[in-house]
């Protein structure tokens, strides 16, 4: 069965939001809350709370970069520093921790800043292809409410759009 | 009661299509002074070049350094430098994090002079090199002779330091930029379309987008803090690992920390003001955001007035002769008259900035700035000479002014990042749009919840009558949010 991409434009948060609270509790016809993406110039606090929980990963990839990075710094350093073949003698140490210190710590900042916007691009599905359906009213004051939806779902999902009061409703054919 | 105009953060009824075409249009349309003042900056940058490409051919020597004073203003201009962009991460990354709205419409144009002034301090370890074709030896690489940088230097730690922060910091700026590039993607022509149409990396601003942006940025800015305070507390152990009278002191990183942010404000309330002349951003780079500014920047003042305090008094008790003998010969030896204007321009200017009517005239605050940096630019210079020109042999002691080649390249360095930042200002949105316009959505979402409990107290009031509980004028605990409006419309 064909697939439709569907963006309806609203004026502002407060229709935007009815309408997801109407979807919410199963006015639309064939869609779910989590078929809905909303498209926005700003983030609004709410829209969180009437999605409902939708994860976040970044800060677990983060903390792993962080620690990949102080790791690569000690053994780095100690690779570069470290006396296994002489016999320790004179308060000269091993492994130099002290200074592997400073190093490690400046590391896991790099490690972990690199790490987190990597994951970022990943997880924002930045720079990837997801058809034409936009507006450049999106980034001046409208909320865009998309979803994909089966053809026969098509006609109904408009008309619950136009009851929501959208300013405009585009659709496109995507497969 | 809505606060008049005048002493709010920004108009809260400002139409999000009017923030955008401000913005936008002040990259496209700047005032004549922009361009002058490029043009200043471009002829202080060929300074710069004319006198390093005559250090170049004639040698170290033309700038004064050899024994006594290996370290000159070079390494003095490099502390500056770095010095001054803590104040981006001060104002993006700490506000942000206490939530302070005030910094949203001016925290761009301070990320991007943490950016160019790194940028700037990086050439002076090179140009202090003399050979600048082998300035990859200030990075910690493996040498081809079998040598490995000695690990234990604050040297090297520098270069990981500060490499580290100039690239998060880099980062920063750009995906705090991302947004806004999509904004100007959407809304212009020609070439800059194409340019930010790449460099919007494809956003669209739907939620999935926005719940990693917004993490994302948070976990930069909690990283971005203890790297500022790192780097800059390396860049003191340069100097307090070292034995030298005056530099082997214990409160260098904290003091150095606050001189940074001190001077880093100071220049953020210079490039306030010329922004906001240049670009007409009068309702965006408001007299309440001055204040603010001005505000922190006289607390810092403080802050830093009080670790120089400590500094003398630890020198004068510690009866150590050499330090003691230094601190004395700062203030009534040849470098007296730069040692109190020190304590002027850091000390005793700032007090100024306790005058609201001052806070609020743009000139004025123009000079303050001004004045401000040049007592922190004269105290990294009163670090660095006066102990390289009376350590401890009585033999090896002279006084250095800088020669004319210093001086031009290091003037010269205020050329490049004012070409910097002016380039950055014309290719980007220099004021965030996206947090401006989420900025005054909060503004008004707050007046009207504060008009609505006012109303709800007055139902309520009316409703008890006047032998109501509270005499009458009872104020409810709580009251229920209005909705929120949303955006205004275009």
């Amino acid at each position: 069965m064909a697939k439709h991409q569907v963006l309806a434009m609203f004026s502002d948060f407060d229709h935007a939001i009815a309408a997801i609270e109407n979807i919410k509790s199963g006015k639309m016809p064939g869609a779910t809350i989590e078929d809905i993406t909303v498209l926005s110039p700003i983030e609004h606090p709410d829209i969180d709370n009437i999605l409902g929980k939708r994860p976040v990963n970044v800060q677990k990839f983060t903390f792993t970069g962080a620690l990949f990075g102080m790791a690569f710094a000690f053994f780095f350093i100690s690779s570069a520093q470290a006396s296994f073949l002489v016999q320790p003698q004179g308060g000269k140490p091993v492994i130099p921790f002290p200074t592997a210190f400073v190093l490690m710590y400046e590391q896991l900042i790099f490690w972990g800043v690199w790490t987190t916007v990597i994951t970022f691009l990943v997880l924002a599905g930045m720079m990837k292809k997801r058809g034409n359906l936009y507006s450049e009213k999106l980034t001046v004051d409208q909320i865009g409410l998309g979803l994909e939806i089966d053809d026969s779902k098509l006609e109904g999902v408009k008309e619950f759009f136009r009851q929501q009061q959208a300013l405009e409703i585009r659709e496109e054919k995507v497969r | 009661m809505t606060p008049p105009i005048q002493d709010k953060i920004i108009d809260e009824n400002l139409k999000w299509a009017r923030i955008n075409d401000d913005v936008l249009r002040s990259m496209e349309n700047p005032r004549r002074a922009y361009w002058i003042t490029f043009a200043v900056c471009l002829a202080m940058f060929a300074v710069a070049i004319a006198a390093e490409i005559y250090q170049y051919r004639t040698g170290m020597g033309v700038a004064g350094l050899s024994n006594p004073h290996m370290w000159d203003m070079y390494i003095a201009t490099f502390v500056f430098w770095i010095g001054m962009s803590h104040a981006g991460t001060l104002l993006s990354a700490i506000l942000h994090i206490i939530h302070a709205q005030w910094r949203k419409p001016i925290y761009r144009f301070a990320e991007a002079m943490t950016t160019f002034s790194l940028m700037t301090a990086g050439f002076f370890p090179m140009i202090h090199l003399g050979r600048v074709w082998n300035f990859y030896w200030v990075l910690p690489y493996v040498s081809d002779r079998g040598i490995w940088p000695n690990f234990r230097s604050p040297l090297v730690w520098d270069a990981f330091a500060i490499s580290t922060y100039l690239s998060a910091s880099a980062l920063f700026l750009v995906i705090g930029l991302i947004p806004d590039l999509a904004i100007a993607r959407d809304h212009t022509t020609g070439w800059r379309r194409k340019l930010y149409g790449v460099l919007a990396l494809g956003w669209r601003g739907d939620d999935r987008q926005w719940r990693n942006f917004r993490k994302t940025y948070m976990l930069m800015a909690c990283f971005l803090i203890p790297l500022a305070i790192s780097v800059h507390s390396i860049v003191s152990s340069d100097f307090a690992m070292s034995l030298m009278p005056g530099w082997h002191v214990t409160t260098f990183p904290p003091y150095f920390v606050a001189g940074a942010l001190y001077s880093g404000c100071a220049a953020i309330m210079t490039l306030f003001i010329a922004l906001r002349y240049f670009f007409r951003f009068e309702e965006y780079m408001t007299l309440n955001i001055m204040e603010k500014t001005c505000k922190l920047t006289f607390a810092i003042a403080m802050v830093w007035s009080y670790l120089n305090l400590i500094e003398f008094a630890a020198t004068w008790y510690g009866h150590n002769v050499y330090d003691k003998e230094l601190l004395i010969d700062k203030a009534v030896g040849p470098y007296a008259g730069l040692f109190w204007l020190m304590i002027f321009c850091g000390v005793v200017a700032p007090f100024g900035l306790c005058f609201e009517k001052l806070r609020r005239n743009m000139p004025a605050m123009l000079v303050m700035s001004v004045v401000l940096q040049i007592g922190m630019y004269v105290e990294r210079w009163m670090i660095v000479t006066p102990t390289l020109s009376m350590a401890h042999n009585p033999h090896q002691w002279q006084t250095l002014w800088g020669p004319v080649v210093e001086w031009a390249i290091v003037f010269g360095s205020f050329g490049w990042f004012g070409l910097l930042f002016l380039v950055f200002v014309k290719l980007f949105p220099s004021v965030s749009m996206y947090e401006v316009k989420e900025l005054a959505f909060h503004l008004k979402a707050e007046i009207e919840e504060e008009a609505h409990a006012a109303k709800h107290a007055q139902g309520e009031a009316h409703a008890h009558g006047p032998h109501g509980s509270l005499g009458g004028g009872g104020v409810p605990v709580s009251a229920p949010a209005a909705p929120r409006s949303g955006k205004e419309g275009s």
